[in-house]
């Protein structure tokens, strides 16, 4: 099967997003060899759906974004592993937050990942998982030249050997 | 997304980007990518559909793991259980976002 990327995108959406190639200046491959075993990996997740953990940390900025409508929250949130689906918020404008708020696995599945690991599949789960709002800016200034590299170096805090993505 | 993938990745971390738009993420020059055709906001799946989970984020660590080069792109051979229109109501806000609230209101005064 090969996906339809626009099956669920209003029409009117999909110019945004169809055939504009790549970003300026992010035209070249990147490429980080997989050198370890899975089964010897410690794997990271990141979401973009703007979880955040409702006790400690605030949620992403939705009110600057109602004022500013080109703008997104460019910060991030660190999400132990351990947390419960009911102790995630969700803050994002962007999409009907009901099901992951019934089941944060369908974001970021920590607890399949923790079951993988308990099985051998992966070596390990990173302690720590990421969350950032996925909806920003055009230019992506902070998030290149902040919340880039801060992840970077949260996931090497954590030893992570790779990581999951997925946009919301 | 897919360029704070190629960030991390340029950083020396090996990533996988699961998205519903696979053919975004390779305009976008992502490295590994995983092709999901489900709706916004559930790249796993389901809500509580443990199997449907699993399935994705096992063909991610694959990808992760096993592509042999740049540019890998594999879409996951499983079609949404429910039907198309109440499925592209669903993942939709309440209200639209304000960037489409504002693109709204100026096509109306346009």
């Amino acid at each position: 099967m090969i996906v339809d990327s626009y099956r669920f995108l209003p029409r009117t959406f999909r110019p945004l997003y169809e055939g504009r190639g790549p970003l300026p200046g992010e035209e070249d491959p990147v490429w980080a060899p997989f050198e370890k075993r899975l089964s010897e990996s410690r794997i990271a997740l990141l979401t973009s759906a703007g979880l955040y953990v409702k006790e400690s940390q605030p949620s992403f900025d939705l009110d600057g974004e109602r004022a500013r409508p080109e703008w997104g929250d460019p910060s991030w949130r660190s999400i132990p592993a351990a947390a419960k689906s009911g102790e995630l918020g969700v803050a994002h404008l962007h999409i009907d937050d009901a099901d992951i708020l019934a089941d944060s696995e369908i974001a970021l599945p920590m607890r399949l990942l923790a079951q993988l690991a308990g099985e051998g599949v992966v070596g390990s789960a990173a302690a720590k998982h990421v969350a950032v709002m996925g909806f920003q800016d055009r230019a992506l200034n902070d998030w290149r030249h902040t919340t880039a590299p801060a992840i970077v170096a949260h996931l090497r805090e954590q030893g992570a050997d790779a990581l999951v993505l997925a946009p919301t | 997304m897919p360029v704070l993938a190629r960030w991390i990745e340029a950083a020396g971390i090996p990533t996988v980007v699961v998205t519903m738009m696979p053919a975004l993420a390779e305009e976008r020059r992502a490295p590994r990518i995983v092709g999901v055709e489900f709706p916004f906001g559930h790249a796993f799946g389901m809500p509580n559909d443990a199997v449907m989970q699993r399935r994705v984020l096992e063909l991610a660590l694959r990808v992760l793991a096993g592509a042999a080069g740049f540019g890998t792109r594999v879409d996951l051979d499983v079609e949404w259980p429910v039907p198309l229109r109440e499925a592209y109501r669903a993942w939709q806000p309440k209200e639209p976002s304000p960037i489409v609230k504002k693109m709204l209101e100026a096509r109306a005064t346009s």
